[in-house]
């Protein structure tokens, strides 16, 4: 009788990861609703930004014209791209508890943190790809569609490029905290829920605090901090493009960490 | 081969799996037996890692499962056949599992073919009827051509066909050496399926043994013997150390002694049977028997009401 020796166990937790990253884009898009949420971020960025382009040059006057954050305008369409991203990264997580799906992907991965950091890999890459494209779309749809001149810039001039990428970063970002919350939370709705009332609810609440305490806490709530990435000027109270943008993050790392610890620690 | 030791899992204040301990060779199919609610499930999530034990382990080829970097190459396993993204292809379903374990695209094809899904295999499996859902769950257990195949209920839903269809390709998994596990509540699909049963109720073992003997330990296994001469014919078998039950003037209910004997011994004393037949406590019989104070819910007069944790 021949009997093979079992392999030895693998102690490298990041082992493997290029398969499972492949196993893992291939579902990402192998669903219809990645290419649905993805194509509603896109078209809402460049249709609005069109728009944009048209309307908003009737409507401004001259001092606002000089001073307004030209390439904000050109970004406006990030108010719809950033539900669907948040959505989407939810639903990299939450879709496997839903259907049932993750016992069989637990089964075959079931080392599970290096599957929820190829699930953040695959996605980080996929959100960033679409994300920077869509905003660079729209950045140039503004652009195509501007009758004045005024309102126009340049991605030479300082700061444009790491606004316009920004938006992209921004939407990505969003998306992994999505990913996280939905890793803890565990449930679409719940996780969706939790996600926007993160990110729309401080706005609201900061109003009801005294001035001093907005002053304070204002910069550093998810929004106000992740938003300065695509903003070219920055209010004296605000962090800046790349503070704001670390804080942001860190509200993502949070939320992907307890994800992290807790996924060991339950029965699927 | 699986092994469980003391295995245990508690959800709040019941056990739903109570120090059990069982193995499960190569080779054979095994039949996992038990009431809905014993605890089949939990058990085979176990094994797979999916929930941690609260107490006790349980091993696949002297490993944890969670060990395994590649575990479809050792395990293959069907839990719930509806737990699949409805959105996705089975070609794509299959293809996800597969690349995780660096599995190509050639041998998902394969597993398609033999479970004769091939032709449906890019429509999306949310419209799949439940006995497509089985076939693809069985697909995806065969991915890795693994030593260790696990099944939960996979004939639920099935068509007498597709019924016949497992049952055939447990048998030829079995043929090949391979551990195969099989739950069921179906005691008439164990018979004609496993070699080797393990039954539970609310979580402990009730009992570990082969399909035979299961059957010989049978409580009422008897001759049933109808002779004009009953009485003189039931005096000679006492007197052989045959044990004899007179049912009516006529019939009598022999245990002890098989057909040929109590035949011949009617043959060479002259006697006239009438009948003579054997009579097996079916395997449904026994396992109600065995089972019987580890039902959860029982039809009482025609209520359903739930026992007493």
């Amino acid at each position: 009788m021949v009997t093979l020796a079992p392999p030895p166990p693998s102690h490298r937790p990041l082992a493997g990861i290029p398969d499972i990253a492949r196993s893992e884009f291939r579902k990402l898009r192998s669903v219809r609703s990645t290419f649905w949420t993805l194509f509603a971020a896109v078209t809402s960025n460049v249709v609005i930004a069109a728009f944009a382009a048209i309307l908003l040059p009737g409507q401004l006057g001259a001092h606002e014209k000089a001073t307004v954050d030209a390439v904000r305008l050109s970004l406006a369409g990030l108010h719809l791209a950033q539900i669907a991203f948040g959505v989407l990264g939810v639903l990299v997580i939450t879709s496997e508890y839903g259907t049932g799906m993750i016992h069989a992907t637990v089964s075959a991965v079931p080392r599970r943190r290096t599957l929820l950091a190829s699930k953040a890999m695959v996605f980080t890459g996929t959100a960033l790809i679409v994300g920077i494209t869509a905003s660079f779309a729209a950045y140039f749809t503004f652009q195509a569609f501007l009758s004045d001149d005024s309102l126009r810039s340049s991605l030479a001039d300082p700061g444009v490029v790491r606004a316009v990428a920004g938006g992209g970063l921004f939407l990505t970002v969003l998306g992994l905290l999505g990913l996280g919350l939905g890793a803890i939370i565990r449930v679409s709705a719940g996780a969706i829920a939790a996600l926007f009332s993160l990110l729309f609810l401080p706005p609201i609440l900061l109003d009801l605090l005294p001035h001093s305490w907005q002053t304070d806490i204002g910069p550093y709530i998810p929004m106000n901090a992740g938003g300065q990435i695509y903003l070219l000027h920055h209010d004296d109270g605000n962090l800046g493009a790349w503070t704001g943008f670390g804080v942001f993050s860190l509200y993502a790392a949070l939320a992907l960490t307890a994800g992290f610890i807790l996924i060991n620690h339950r029965d699927t | 081969m699986i092994e469980a030791i003391g295995l245990s899992k508690r959800y709040g204040a019941t056990w739903a799996v109570e120090d059990l301990s069982f193995t499960v060779p190569p080779g054979a199919v095994t039949g996992f037996l038990g009431p809905n609610g014993a605890g089949k499930s939990t058990t085979m999530r176990m094994i797979l890692g999916l929930d941690a034990p609260t107490s006790g382990s349980v091993t696949v080829h002297g490993r944890p499962y969670v060990g395994y970097r590649r575990p479809l190459f050792e395990v293959g396993a069907l839990l719930d056949a509806r737990a699949v993204h409805g959105g996705r292809s089975a070609y794509n379903h299959l293809l996800c599992l597969a690349l995780s374990n660096g599995i190509g695209r050639a041998r998902v094809n394969t597993v398609l073919d033999q479970v004769g899904l091939r032709g449906v295999a890019h429509r999306r499996c949310g419209g799949f009827s439940l006995g497509m859902s089985q076939r693809l769950g069985i697909a995806a257990a065969l991915l890795g051509d693994p030593r260790v195949l696990m099944f939960d209920e996979p004939v639920n839903g099935l068509d007498p066909e597709g019924v016949v269809w497992i049952r055939t390709l447990l048998r030829a998994l079995a043929a090949e050496g391979r551990t195969v596990l099989l739950s069921s509540h179906l005691m008439s699909e164990m018979a004609l399926t496993a070699d080797r049963l393990i039954i539970i109720g609310r979580g402990r073992l009730i009992a570990q043994t082969t399909v035979a003997e299961f059957l010989r330990g049978g409580s009422d296994s008897y001759l049933r013997v109808r002779s004009p001469q009953a009485d003189a014919l039931a005096t000679l078998l006492e007197a052989q150390g045959i044990g004899v039950t007179r049912q009516d003037d006529h019939t009598l209910r022999i245990t002890g002694a098989d057909g040929a004997t109590v035949g011949e011994l009617a043959r060479v004393h002259g006697f006239a049977l009438q009948e003579l037949s054997a009579h097996q406590a079916s395997l449904e019989q026994r396992y109600i028997e065995l089972t019987g104070d580890a039902v959860d819910y029982r039809t009482v007069e025609g209520t359903r009401v739930p026992a007493p944790n």
